[in-house]
């Protein structure tokens, strides 16, 4: 990356960092709606002028300073913004007042992150919500990520908005009894936004889904505000584990590279890393669950870097442990192809056959593309063959079906 | 603080098949539910309904016609029977409440904000 783009994404961070704490601080003063509407204008400026200017030394500040100066031009001529301003104005000298004692104002966040995962919101709207809260991403940009027209996901983004403020969704942290519930709804929505809503950690599907980094940076957020929940760390560090393979998901023509045809070197070494020491950190607090479980298994496909092959076996036994807890068939199809390598295709296509009247598999391509795999290794060439077909039909990304494509070559 | 409608719904056969020593139960639970509202300071209003084969649906049409018909204005298999009305801080606190009430275990409970009509100056 150039000095400048840098520079710039620097400048970008801190001022979603900063835009972020301050809607939630507001949020939790005059409503997420008008929270975001005060800051919208100084939030575009800030993104426009941080990279070229540098970051302000109280960025907080200046974004309040930029949203009342932003006001007392639409204050003559609106009633609504003139009673917005009032209490924007009231909010902004107790925010000063806030900063001057201390510096962070970072928990407010976390209570927006559990309005945003509420259960009375839609569950597929959450994670565009935060996303879009949190880290002030528009709407055009989240919808592309998860493959929904701009105009239909911005609807739907003001609807959502509207029911926590009309319906007194509260914006904190809850209590002790709930949290458990609650802290799995807001790491299914991070997790829903690094995967834009796909449940495909292997990366089978390449299609550009869901929002790697910005769902991390959630991540990392969550992780700082609430660092003793051993799942909050294990979904990071899964993310972080699949994140690391992202440059080596394609090979220089643009063909999808399967997981273990990946050139190690490509990985990620210091994000594998930084996961390796969240995910044990994680498993000494000995309350396991299911991200931490998925880490691990990513965690032992890592071991590949160090030239060793993943014990499959372990990865079985992980699987297994999974399917006690989700009871999904993506676990259950993955959990096939890792038997499929530790006790042979066979009896990874005996897994596979248990499931195969699931009708959510039907239109899966991981899991065509996965009996397809299996068939060629069990040499059943004519089945294989059909099985490519299937999966081919169901792939959008031309990268994937390239690789089919050949691998139905090689096979059959 | 917040006003809250519980529409309290179920399918009135449950009512119509219980055993006497049942709807006592059912009966005693709404009165110690109603009185928890009451100690708690949020009730502010509710009553159990007389049967949907009571209800009468009236309509006015574009044309100024008043239409009455017999019945509820939707035939579904649960029926609403009932209501409180309750003030409370957020929706967190509404939820608890509406899982509380008995009715929650014979049907659902539909939770609605009231419109707030600003005060007149």
């Amino acid at each position: 990356m150039t000095e400048f783009a840098l520079a710039r994404d620097a400048a970008e961070r801190a001022a979603r960092e900063s835009y972020g704490k301050l809607v939630a601080y507001l949020a939790r003063r005059c409503g997420i709606e008008d929270a975001e509407d005060a800051l919208a204008d100084a939030f575009a400026s800030a993104l426009e002028r941080w990279p070229r200017d540098g970051v302000p030394r109280a960025p907080e500040a200046w974004l309040l300073v930029a949203a009342r100066h932003r006001f007392l031009d639409r204050v003559r001529d609106d009633g609504r913004a003139a009673r917005l301003h009032e209490r924007l104005a009231a909010a902004a000298r107790e925010a000063q007042w806030a900063f001057e004692r201390s510096p962070e104002l970072g928990d407010d966040r976390l209570g927006l992150m559990f309005a945003c995962a509420h259960p009375a919101i839609e569950a597929s709207i959450r994670a565009p919500l935060m996303l879009q809260a949190v880290l002030g991403l528009d709407a055009a940009r989240i919808a592309s990520a998860f493959l929904i027209a701009p105009a239909a996901m911005g609807q739907r983004l003001v609807r959502a908005k509207h029911k926590i403020a009309a319906t007194r969704i509260p914006l904190r942290v809850p209590e002790a009894e709930e949290l458990p519930d609650r802290l799995d709804a807001v790491l299914a929505a991070i997790y829903a936004a690094y995967s834009g809503g796909w449940d495909d950690p292997g990366g089978n599907d390449s299609r550009t889904r869901g929002m790697a980094v910005e769902a991390i940076w959630l991540g990392r957020l969550l992780a700082q505000i609430a660092p003793n929940e051993p799942e909050v760390s294990g979904l990071l560090a899964l993310m972080l584990y699949t994140n690391s393979r992202a440059a080596a998901r394609r090979d220089r023509g643009g063909t999808f590279v399967a997981l273990e045809d990946q050139h190690v070197e490509l990985w990620n070494g210091a994000a594998i890393d930084e996961a390796e020491g969240l995910l044990k950190r994680a498993f000494e607090a000995k309350r396991p669950g299911r991200f931490q479980l998925e880490a691990a298994i990513q965690s032992a496909h890592s071991v590949r870097r160090f030239a060793r092959e993943p014990d499959w076996a372990a990865i079985v036994a992980l699987y297994d442990e999974l399917m006690r807890l989700t009871a999904s068939p993506v676990v259950a199809l993955n959990r096939a192809v890792a038997l499929g390598r530790r006790s042979g295709p066979a009896r990874g296509l005996e897994a596979l056959g248990a499931i195969a009247s699931d009708p959510r598999l039907e239109g899966y391509q991981p899991y065509w593309a996965a009996r397809a795999d299996l068939l060629a290794r069990a040499g059943q060439r004519e089945a294989a063959r059909v099985a490519y077909t299937h999966a081919l039909g169901l792939t959008v990304d031309p990268s994937v079906r390239r690789y089919l494509a050949l691998s139905m070559e090689g096979a059959t | 603080m917040m006003e809250f409608i519980l529409l309290i719904n179920s399918d009135e056969k449950t009512w119509t098949t219980m055993t006497e020593a049942e709807s006592g139960r059912v009966h005693a639970a709404y009165m110690a539910y109603t009185q928890a509202l009451h100690d708690a300071g949020v009730f502010v209003a509710g009553s159990q309904l007389a049967p949907s084969t009571t209800a009468t649906t009236v309509r006015v049409a574009t044309d100024g016609k008043t239409s009455v018909l017999d019945g509820p204005y939707a035939e579904t298999k649960e029926q609403l029977g009932g209501y409180y009305l309750i003030d409370v801080p957020d929706l967190d606190a509404a939820i608890s409440w509406a899982a509380r009430c008995p009715g929650a275990a014979y049907g659902s409970i539909e939770v609605r904000p009231l419109v707030a009509v600003p005060a007149v100056a």
